[in-house]
């Protein structure tokens, strides 16, 4: 079966600032694909290249079949997008929004009766149709225009950081939405810096300053590059702990997880023996001391700070 | 034309829930039309005035009267001597003084040319030449009813004795200044309305950034672009047909010429405001930049410069030559010379060339840079 998306050394330079730096990665059909990486890393501007919104500098990439660079219009046609500002009409109601964007998708009367519904009911917006979305909470607001986004039933959906300013619950909520799309076969694309979401992706790529760093699914990521064991560790004081550690020679990396410290080691028991030796004879008091299976944060620090090694070197 | 079509329902929709800016389209023509009708009028009324009547015939006292019941006049006192007239005009509690010769009844029953002298207080240069102009009038009427009278009284007589000052005033003869600004406030709203409403209306969607959410949708530009400026060609219209109808029913300035021209033409300066108003929506990012754009860089200079609120040609020749560049100036007199002096298309085809040539390049220009922005 034929790649939803398929990005080839794709490329956007602002003056001389690459924003995006030669990224290949394919996407397939309904997948759930995250695109992760800090805030300005290229993720947004990715994207927009990739919905038609920008053009690109160099490379090539393909939607659903249609070239970004020659067929924008029919590529717009087959995509669903939704950008972390909700971009909904606040000063419409619910059922003017969806009957506005219905209708510019070009949504016959009849169908657009059925669509409205169906997102009414997605958004869970039942009773609320006549109320002005600038009386709906961030969480309405957002499944909403999710469903705006795809009203015309796109093969494709983008989603900008579409979680960013709404509430845990909802973003839970949400997320089952987007599984439920993807095991009808929507392909989504969804970029987001929130490391726990990135969890509910089938394959993930991660990008830094505008270049792909690695990508993979979840698990893949956590075992590939992190071949070495990491200790968590909770003591009085974590802050003087780590600086009392993280020059040992036997310490690949140490990073702080709010009260708890996250240290891989070059092995597990010498590592175990050393950091209660070093604390309890600096006066902080260990509390625990346990192997852990590395987050996807462990490996995206990990990532990060390799990454910027090989530019330093 | 279905996508068109839903973006016109949404804007003006949008419009409708937006309480202020129906306000601002509707509300504030109205608002302007009265203070510009009423407030900023240059008629006087009730010109406070002194006589000087040395005749103290039953002649002058009549000749007074037609002062008095004139309504523009209210004569503070009667005095004695030119030193009170001195003073009085000096301090400034009167503007005009009246002096009637001792031999005025005679001379005027003798069938003998008579004067009236008139003094205006010169501090206030526009006040006098309206007090002047008034004045000559009412002498004048006067002269001429004496005229009848003494040619029923004595059939016979060949050249009777006349008052004759010369007064000539043209397409005002009310010197109503109030018809003059009415249809100068016409242009201004439609101007501002749609100009104002234009740019607001797309820089609101860069706010809030559903003007990139349009993008990703199959909306062509040229749909875009039409849908979001026709629901303000309509409101335009709406104003116009209210101004119209203030000035008419309410301060019965008369409307001379041709409604169906003056709409026609309309359309043609419409087509700059919206150019301009898409221009200014390409260079601002928020409402308020819009706003300051839109006030300092062309409604300020178009109300100066227009002819609007200052005549064209008591301006420095090189001002003079400016002006042909604003295009408001030629709307403005189409819209006077439609209103006051009933002209039509063989007296305003110049005018109307010309707000099409600057309509046509704005509007292209603006459209042309809008859709290069949105790429």
């Amino acid at each position: 079966m034929e790649n939803a998306i398929e990005v080839n050394n794709l490329t956007k330079i602002f003056g001389n600032f690459a924003a995006v730096d030669h990224i290949s990665f394919t996407v397939k059909p309904g997948e759930i694909f995250g695109f992760l990486g800090a805030n300005g890393a290229g993720k947004s501007t990715t994207i927009r290249m990739l919905c038609g919104l920008l053009m690109a500098t160099s490379g090539t990439a393909k939607v659903g079949g249609y070239d970004i660079n020659t067929q924008p219009d029919l590529v717009k046609q087959s995509i669903g997008y939704m950008s972390q500002r909700f971009s909904l009409y606040e000063d419409l109601t619910v059922e003017e929004n969806i009957r506005f964007f219905g209708g510019v998708y070009g949504i016959p009367n009849q169908r657009l009766q059925d669509r409205m519904k169906w997102a009414v009911k997605m958004a869970g917006l039942h009773g609320r149709e006549k109320s002005l979305t600038k009386t709906l909470s961030g969480g309405w607001k957002q499944r909403l225009a999710l469903g705006c986004a795809i009203l015309h039933e796109p093969k494709i959906l983008f989603l900008d950081e579409p979680t960013s300013g709404v509430d845990p619950i909802s973003r839970r909520n949400f997320w089952e939405l987007i599984s439920q799309l993807s095991a009808q076969g929507v392909t989504v694309l969804v970029t987001t810096h929130y490391l726990d979401e990135a969890e509910y992706c089938d394959d993930i790529i991660l990008i830094n300053a505008g270049r792909l760093i690695a990508g993979g699914s979840p698990k893949e990521l956590k075992t590939e590059h992190i071949t070495y064991p990491i200790l968590e560790v909770e003591a009085s004081n974590v802050i003087a702990a780590m600086d009392l550690l993280k020059d040992k020679p036997w310490v690949v990396e140490i990073s702080l997880f709010g009260t708890y410290l996250h240290i891989g080691v070059q092995k597990e028991e010498t590592g175990r023996d050393e950091i209660s030796k070093i604390l309890s004879s600096n006066q902080i008091a260990v509390k625990r001391v346990d192997a852990i299976v590395p987050s996807l944060e462990d490996v995206f620090l990990h990532l990060l700070e390799e990454d910027l090694k090989r530019k330093a070197s | 034309m279905r996508i068109i079509y839903h973006i016109i329902v949404k804007e003006l929709l949008q419009f409708r829930r937006d309480r202020r800016m129906v306000a601002v389209s509707f509300l504030a023509p109205v608002v302007q039309l009265l203070l510009l009708g009423y407030a900023a009028t240059t008629d006087i009324k009730e010109i406070p005035m002194l006589v000087f009547n040395q005749d103290k015939s039953s002649t002058s006292r009549e000749f007074v009267n037609q002062f008095i019941n004139s309504g523009y006049f209210v004569v503070k006192e009667e005095v004695n001597s030119s030193k009170d007239i001195d003073r009085h005009i000096e301090n400034g509690d009167v503007w005009l003084a009246l002096v009637i010769p001792p031999d005025f009844s005679d001379n005027l029953l003798a069938m003998r040319q008579t004067s009236v002298q008139l003094l205006a207080d010169g501090s206030d240069a526009n006040s006098a030449n309206v007090s002047i102009a008034y004045a000559s009038q009412i002498v004048s009427k006067y002269s001429q009813s004496i005229v009848v009278n003494l040619r029923e009284k004595f059939p016979g007589i060949k050249q009777p004795a006349r008052i004759n000052p010369e007064v000539r005033i043209w397409y005002n003869p009310e010197l109503k200044s109030r018809n003059f600004m009415v249809p100068g406030v016409l242009a201004m709203v439609l101007l501002i309305v749609t100009m104002t409403l234009t740019s607001l209306g797309i820089v609101k969607e860069k706010e809030i950034g559903t003007l990139e959410q349009l993008m990703i949708t199959p909306i062509k530009p040229y749909q875009l672009i039409i849908g979001k400026l026709l629901p303000f060609v309509i409101i335009g219209a709406l104003d116009v047909g209210l101004v119209l109808i203030v000035a008419r029913f309410w301060f019965g300035v008369p409307l001379q010429g041709s409604v169906l021209l003056l709409l026609g033409l309309s359309g043609l300066f419409v087509l700059t405001t919206l150019g301009l108003g898409l221009f200014v929506s390409t260079i601002s990012k928020t409402q308020q930049q819009a706003m300051m754009t839109a006030q300092f860089f062309f409604f300020m200079p178009f109300i100066f410069f227009s002819g609007f609120t200052f005549p064209i040609e008591n301006m420095p020749q090189i001002i003079q030559y400016l002006t042909y560049a604003i295009p408001l100036r030629y709307y403005i007199v189409i819209v006077r010379g439609i209103f006051l002096k009933g002209v039509g298309v063989a007296e305003l085809w110049q005018q109307a060339l010309a707000l099409l040539l600057f309509g046509v390049l704005i509007l292209s220009l603006s459209v042309w840079r809008f859709k290069k922005r949105l790429s």
